[in-house]
């Protein structure tokens, strides 16, 4: 008895980083808050290019970086920007880290620029951005606004990879590229069309749910 | 390779629906298909949105491709539809207070709906003249109107319906697009 | 309420410092980035064009770029207007044949492809889609499926001395082609592999006449 009361003054490393507020701030994107499957922000590149693993994955950090860079920015200039041209600004600033990506990406790889085409430039109307920016960035100081930024994206990235990996493996039978299943599997090419977006996303969808109500009655 | 107005009209409604084809525009798809009646006036607000914004890009690319700066091409284009849609805000408190209410928070929203930036972007990739990208607004916002007036119709009935709460939301609005997305796939070759 | 009244309204002026000011950061964080990448987006870009050139005109290994202007004429200057052709060479400077774009409406969206013309053996040689929206496990079976391909290894687009095609390139279904200027379709991808046949049979009739009239211009720029 006396040695269950003594054990939670001595914090384990990990129960310390896991209290920390910073701690908090990266994993809530990740987990808790997840941009996709528990905000439901930012549909429209989830769907559109995560027909295969790989463009999910350049799509996924490619907005990271934005998120990030554009949190930065907005945190830094919080106190200079007069409130009623914060929303202008932050689309400003938003734009302008996408055009910044757009030209790297294409200069990392071209196939790679057409296979995502406008999705890229789409970045800029993805409502998770503005709403980080508006919500966390704009009231916190600069370093919270990183992991804000880093942990959203990177629950972004998880989201987009599980729809892609999920559709890439049905509709193609591999996962990035690498063939999974034997000669013999029969595509399910539903899965790379369009519709397959919808149904894969409402199955990840389901899951959370049930596991949520799982946790509500148990 | 000329293309009729007819065809691109037929594409952007049908074959390449912004919503079920490019996943365009699905925020307020998910959002404000509830009711009939928001959903066709949240079409018309979009489609009314599109037809400005679209000839505003058109100007826009004639002039950047004048002072050959491409590289402020997105920049532009969302400041412009951005003001656009303010204005439409505005027009809109005025005239109907009503509408106003209905659409609520998803009208400063059109701001950050990617069909109206994904229609300026395509029209200039697919290089459209004035005419051409006029017809390419006018159908990309009727074919959104489609969509949500379909699944506005296809949610009301579900409210008499009584699904397991899991899926309750928006888990079934997405199967029902899946569903929606697998039929439009049948106008395909309508052009053809 | 208190705050409300204690906080004055931003003034004017300040808001367009801030924008301006703001706008201006961001047009040189765009203009650093445009600049920096330029050059290598153009040599990607540049590498892609080539690689597809090459690979619809085997053997060849290196490229020229042609323009047909509005007249016929056949330069290596660009004009307003004009129409880009691409000639591929081989080691000795003997030109292969000249890799020509088409496009034509497909089943979903607009397919572009870039076929390859051997001016002497008057045939389609080689063909490449450089961009299509087809259906993917339908209508994307024009990109991959080998048998359609191979149609195109030695496609006959003979052609006549008023520069029409002696035979008109057409496509028909899958096991039924019995002439060399047929193209045999694909089952289950019947608009978009017919598309194909429209946009080449387009295209020809349009520019190898031209091509044949210019041909030593071609030939000798290998030399």
């Amino acid at each position: 008895m006396s040695q269950l009361v003594k054990e939670p003054k001595q914090k384990s490393f990990f129960t310390t980083l896991a209290e920390s507020p910073s701690t908090n701030e990266f994993l809530k994107g990740i987990w808790k808050d997840n941009p996709i499957f528990v905000q439901v922000l930012g549909m429209c590149p989830v769907l559109a290019v995560t027909n295969t693993a790989e463009n999910a994955l350049a799509m996924g950090f490619a907005t990271t970086f934005v998120l990030m860079m554009s949190n930065i920015l907005v945190s830094l200039l919080r106190n200079v920007i007069p409130k009623e041209v914060r929303i202008a600004s932050y689309i400003l600033i938003i734009a302008t880290f996408v055009t910044m990506t757009d030209y790297a990406i294409q200069a990392i790889s071209v196939d790679l620029h057409k296979s995502l085409g406008a999705f890229i430039s789409l970045i800029v109307v993805n409502c998770l951005i503005l709403s980080r920016a508006e919500a966390f960035a704009s009231k916190n100081t600069v370093i919270p606004s990183i992991l804000d930024g880093l942990g959203m994206g990177l629950g972004f990235v998880l989201a987009l990879f599980s729809l892609g990996a999920v559709r890439e493996l049905l509709g193609n039978g591999s996962i990035l590229g690498f063939s999974i299943f034997s000669a013999n599997f029969q595509e399910w090419i539903v899965m790379i069309l369009p519709a397959g977006g919808f149904f894969t996303l409402a199955l990840w969808l389901l899951l959370f749910n049930i596991l949520k109500e799982r946790r509500n009655h148990g | 390779m000329d293309e009729s107005l007819w065809y691109i009209f037929i594409n952007a409604s049908l074959i390449s629906n912004f919503v079920l084809a490019y996943f365009l525009g699905i925020c307020p798809f998910l959002g404000v298909s509830g009711k009939l009646d928001t959903a066709s006036k949240m079409g018309g607000a979009v489609t009314f949105v599109m037809l400005i914004s679209s000839m505003c890009a058109y100007g826009i690319n004639t002039l950047l491709v004048a002072i050959d700066a491409p590289f402020l091409q997105l920049i532009s284009y969302i400041v412009v539809i951005a003001s656009t849609v303010q204005l439409v805000e505005m027009f809109v408190k005025k005239m109907s207070p009503a509408l106003f209410r209905a659409l609520g928070i998803f009208l400063p929203l059109i701001t950050t709906n990617c069909a109206i930036l994904g229609l300026a972007l395509f029209q200039t990739n697919k290089g459209y003249g004035f005419l051409q990208s006029l017809v390419y607004a006018l159908g990309a916002g009727i074919g959104f109107t489609l969509a949500l007036v379909l699944m506005a119709g296809i949610r009301q009935q579900l409210d008499f319906a009584s699904p397991p709460k899991v899926v309750k939301g928006t888990v079934i609005t997405l199967l029902i697009a899946g569903i929606l997305s697998l039929s439009f796939m049948g106008f395909s070759g309508l052009g053809g | 309420m208190s705050t409300v009244a204690t906080k004055p309204q931003t003034q004017s002026s300040k808001m367009i410092q801030v924008m301006g000011g703001l706008g201006a950061l961001c047009a040189l964080l765009i203009v650093l980035t445009y600049e920096g990448t330029a050059e290598r987006i153009a040599h990607l870009k540049d590498e892609a064009l080539q690689q597809a050139v090459v690979y619809v005109l085997p053997g060849s290994t290196s490229t020229v770029e042609f323009y047909i202007d509005a007249d016929h004429h056949i330069s290596t200057e660009w004009t307003e207007n004009a129409v880009p052709v691409f000639a591929g060479y081989d080691d000795a400077g003997q030109l292969i044949g000249v890799a020509i774009e088409a496009a034509g409406r497909g089943y979903a969206d607009v397919i572009k492809v870039l076929y390859g013309y051997d001016p002497v053996k008057e045939q389609i040689i080689g063909f490449y889609v450089l961009e299509s929206k087809e259906t993917p496990g339908l209508g994307d079976k024009i990109e991959k499926d080998p048998s359609f391909l191979e149609n195109f290894a030695e496609l006959d687009v003979s052609i006549s001395s008023s520069g029409s095609l002696n035979n008109a390139v057409v496509t028909v279904k899958h096991g039924e082609k019995k002439n060399p200027w047929e193209i045999d379709g694909i089952t289950g991808a019947t608009i978009s592999s017919r598309a194909i046949g429209v946009m080449l049979n387009a295209s020809t009739n349009e520019w190898l006449a031209v091509i044949q009239k210019n041909l030593s211009v071609i030939q000798n720029q290998g030399k």
